[in-house]
């Protein structure tokens, strides 16, 4: 799927931009706003799906040669990871938890270990999301 | 804890071995995996004290705690031992391993990553206490030996025997898992120590007996007793090292190790004694039988394991005798079989290690395992026909060799037996007796057809000549055992023998604190001496002549209606069966399928609805409708009709995506942002999932639907529509479930999250969110294999 349109590819240029900005945003608001791991990779992976529609699969997979399959392992496995954490310190699987400390500039800030589980979320959202899409769009025989 | 780490020291070799595999190219693995068996048999020796008993110990770690399941371990003699057999054994099996297996042509951290999951899979089912979690170790071994039998999966026989010995296995584990669950309906317990606590009250129970018998049925299956023994001969197709260890050693032994374990608790019924008894009994005749028929050194000892695990069998079922009410007070009569019982297991798993390892050696060295093949190699291979003929002369009761004590307490307790009954049981020496004839010459046959005779090197592949040393180390030690068990029996009575006794029968034993038992060579003109003799002598003179009898005594047995032909006649016939019934409704058409999934919707939801009077529609409660919350809906219904009636696939594409931002939209009146932005974004997604699909789909057809589905359809249309209507106004009206607005609080205290519905995912059912992405990362997965692994036309 190619379609070439220059109005899209300017315009897409600065969207995939903006949308992907905002997918780690709301990936790290989640904890206290709407959004999360969840919603960030999808937001990332339509934003990924904008790129892909407008200059064509071999175009984007030169630039992001990423494995999307690893990258969903990758996510899995950290979130495991992250609750195994919690095993090795004899308090039970995947409790989590979160304090408060002093950072120059930020001030009070928030350190949870959810942020780290809620992260591999969102690289395993990506990471299927695209893995579906690419290996759909890639059937071309 | 140490316990534990020692059940996952061999799951952590699973894991590395395969990543030290890529990076120690000019290593044997072997030698890397050799660390861990040697380091546990290390940490195991450390229990053991000769003139002591074991000290018990147990350890817990909790795991599924609301379901009783823990991870107790508890070492006492009789795990000790399997422990130490386990590692011990393992240690010479993987050193030998090292000389056996090529490390230019074999899979080798296949191998050893198979052989630590046994290796670990093992040491957790003889040390669990917990009956669950026992079984999942259990189950585990056979899929281990699973993955060993078929290691060389290119031949046809290796996925034959491989199939063959899980299929039989894990019928017996499944059975086994019934009778676990029986006995935890009886008892409410999964403990086995809290189970012999309780026995009495337990054994009133109308599931006990049930129980034992599914039980039993997995002990018999695990062990290869009569009649399903045939999986572990097809089961040698594995590589030598792997039949001396898991199919004589240490995994057939599981199922002895486990009618051990529950001797306290069964014991007391004549049920179990009899069944164990007569099975044992069938099958240390019908195994020899077939070891002396067998031309294959491999089968010939595949048959002799058979023999030999019915002998400790009908052992421990004699044994199992003396917790009876009827011999429980008064003198002990039963003790010897139990104290046979267990150091015959010692004996024969040290016997048999080393007389696959020496059967291996013969292949590796001649190319052949045929005794027509093999002869008049013994000035070739002087130190192999050393060895053999020790491990052979133990198995064959010979004195000078340790299998000699535990084969004349064997008979001392059949005689035992038929005394204590006087009824037909007079029957059980007699075969035990034909049974040690055959024994002794299928063990002359092992030494003297493959060493002694003509030579003849034209039949041979390679030129024979001895084996390098590291091959010769483990039959080496195993053989020297095998002597010093003889002349010092004592090494493991006071540690392992009266213990492990002990524990089998605690009723019995705890009025008896002085117990001790004394083993020796000699016990005068006795009863066993004469049988013995008679062994010795008739054994002696049928060898000679083993060539005239052989083959007309043979013909006399059925070739065509035998268990193997009753199970390969089953197999197939099973899977046809499973054809049929799976094409009868895959029948290739979404149509079908999505009016399965929506009849069965309607059939179990609707019916629940109806049976438990749960429809309830009142709108009093309802918050005012507002004009644009209609408006929304009457987008919905118009978007949704126009999805069956559009004349291009685009366009009901278009008008379904509509539906779905129309949902995202009631979810933002409605104050869910979560949602929204989730709905909005799937939508997006999916919608440009359909237009990627949309590209391969055929134009869209009108085709004549028959009048009958059409009708059906519609049924089926509007059930789903009344059923969730249904469903969505009368949920409003219950209040089943507890309020979650104490997750508005607890999600700031505990999680400290501001965002409630995060808190929830990320925190309080994280676990939930955990196996949620592992279903998403499986789907991509499925998807990518589906689709880029297909065959091709011209596959």
């Amino acid at each position: 799927m190619k379609f070439t349109d220059v109005y899209l590819q300017t315009l897409t240029k600065i969207l995939v931009f903006i949308i992907m900005t905002f997918s780690i945003y709301v990936l790290f608001a989640g904890h206290h706003n709407p959004g999360g791991g969840f919603i960030g990779g999808l937001i990332t992976a339509s934003a990924l799906i904008l790129l892909y529609f407008t200059f064509g699969l071999e175009t984007v997979q030169d630039i992001i040669p990423f494995d999307y399959k690893k990258m969903a392992a990758a996510g899995v496995l950290l979130s495991v990871v992250t609750g195994i954490v919690s095993l090795v310190l004899d308090i039970p699987f995947l409790t989590q938890g979160f304090k408060y400390v002093e950072l120059p500039f930020l001030g009070k800030t928030e350190i949870a270990s959810a942020v780290p589980f809620d992260l591999g979320v969102y690289l395993t959202v990506v990471g299927a999301t695209m893995t579906i899409i690419t290996t759909i769009s890639e059937d071309e025989k | 804890m140490t316990l534990h780490l020692a059940v996952l020291i061999p799951f952590l070799f699973v894991i590395i071995i395969p990543v030290l595999y890529k990076f120690t190219k000019n290593i044997h693995t072997g030698w890397i995996t050799l660390i861990a068996p040697v380091s546990l048999f290390i940490y195991f020796f450390q229990y053991f004290e000769i003139n002591k008993p074991v000290q018990t110990k147990m350890e817990t770690v909790p795991w599924i705690s609301s379901l009783r399941i823990e991870i107790t371990l508890y070492l006492d003699s009789l795990s000790l031992l399997f422990s130490l057999l386990i590692t011990g054994i393992g240690s010479l099996v993987i050193l030998y391993s090292i000389f056996y297996l090529s490390k230019e042509r074999e899979k080798l951290q296949n191998f050893y990553a198979y052989l630590m999951l046994f290796m670990g899979a093992m040491l957790g089912s003889v040390l669990s206490d917990n009956l669950l979690v026992l079984y999942t170790f259990w189950e585990l071994t056979s899929v281990s030996s699973f993955l060993l039998i078929a290691f060389w999966y290119q031949r046809q026989r290796s996925r034959y025997g491989a199939q063959k010995a899980m299929f039989i296995t894990m019928t017996g584990g499944f059975s086994m898992l019934m009778g676990f669950i029986m006995l935890f309906v009886a008892s409410d317990t999964l403990s086995i120590r809290e189970l012999i606590a309780q026995v009495d009250t337990v054994s009133q129970h109308q599931l006990f007996l049930p129980a034992m018998f599914f039980i039993l049925l997995g002990a018999f299956t695990k062990s290869a007793q009569f009649p399903f023994h045939i999986w572990l001969p097809d089961a040698m197709e594995a590589p030598t090292p792997i039949s001396a260890y898991l199919h004589s050693a240490t995994m057939v032994k599981a199922g002895v190790y486990l009618v051990a374990r529950l001797t306290p608790v069964f014991g007391a019924m004549i049920e179990w004694s009899w069944t164990i008894i007569i099975v044992g009994t069938i099958t240390l005749f019908w195994g020899s039988v077939n070891a002396v028929k067998q031309y294959d050194l491999k089968a010939l000892l595949a048959f002799s394991t058979i023999s030999q695990l019915g002998l400790i069998m009908t052992l421990f079922g004699i044994g199992s005798l003396a917790l009876n009410e009827r011999f429980v007070v008064g003198e002990l009569i039963f003790e010897t079989a139990l104290v046979a019982a267990v150091f015959h297991l010692i004996n024969h798993s040290i016997f048999k290690g080393s007389l696959f390892m020496m059967v291996g050696i013969l292949d590796h060295e001649t190319g052949t395992r045929d005794i027509r093949k093999l002869g008049g190699i013994i000035h070739l291979m002087p130190i192999s026909f050393t060895l053999t003929m020790i491990g052979a002369f133990s198995m064959a009761g010979i004195p000078l060799f340790s299998g000699f004590l535990s084969k004349e307490m064997f008979l001392t307790s059949v005689l035992d037996l038929s005394s204590q009954f006087n009824n037909w049981s007079v029957i059980i020496p007699v075969i035990a007796w034909i049974a040690s004839v055959l024994t002794f010459i299928y063990s002359l046959i092992i030494i003297f057809k493959s060493f002694t005779g003509t030579y003849h090197q034209d039949l041979l592949e390679r030129k024979p000549h001895e084996a390098p040393w590291g091959m010769l180390i483990s039959p080496i030690a195993l053989s020297l055992l095998i002597i010093v068990l003889f002349i010092f029996p004592g090494l493991v009575v006071t540690s392992i023998l009266e213990p492990a006794v002990r524990e089998m029968a605690p009723q019995v034993f705890a009025q008896m604190p002085d117990w001790h038992y004394h083993i020796s060579a000699w016990h005068g003109f006795t009863p066993e001496l004469y049988m013995t003799l008679g062994i010795f002598i008739l054994g002696t003179l049928l060898y000679l002549s083993v060539e005239k009898w052989k083959k007309p005594v043979y013909d006399l047995l059925p070739k065509k209606w035998t268990l193997n032909s009753l199970y390969d006649s089953i197999f197939p016939s099973l899977e046809k069966f499973a054809e049929k019934v799976t094409k009868a409704y895959m029948r290739r058409n979404t149509t079908a399928y999505l009016s399965y999934i929506f009849f069965f919707l309607i059939a179990t939801v609707l019916t629940t609805l109806i049976v438990t009077g749960s429809i309830n529609i009142t709108l009093e409660y309802n918050s005012p409708i507002e004009w644009y919350e209609i408006v929304l809906g009457i987008i919905t219904v118009i978007s949704a009709i126009y999805v069956i009636f559009a004349s291009s696939r685009l366009m009901s594409i278009i008008a379904i995506s509509v539906i779905g931002f129309i949902i995202s939209l009631y979810f933002v009146i409605f104050r869910a942002p979560d949602l929204a932005l989730t709905q909005l974004v799937v939508e997006t997604i999916t919608t440009a999932l359909f237009l990627m699909c949309f590209y391969f789909l055929p134009k869209l057809k009108t085709t004549l639907t028959p009048m009958k589905l059409k009708i059906s359809n519609l049924l089926i249309a509007l059930g789903v529509g009344t059923t969730l209507t249904l469903v969505g106004l009368s949920s409003f009206n219950h209040r089943g479930f507890e309020t979650i607005a104490t997750y508005f609080t607890n999600s700031y205290e505990l999680a400290g999250a501001k965002n409630i519905v995060n808190a929830i995912l990320v925190d309080f059912r994280a676990f939930d969110t955990m196996l949620e992405i592992v279903v998403i990362f499986a789907t991509g997965l499925g998807i990518y294999t589906l689709i880029k692994l297909r065959a091709t036309k011209e596959e």
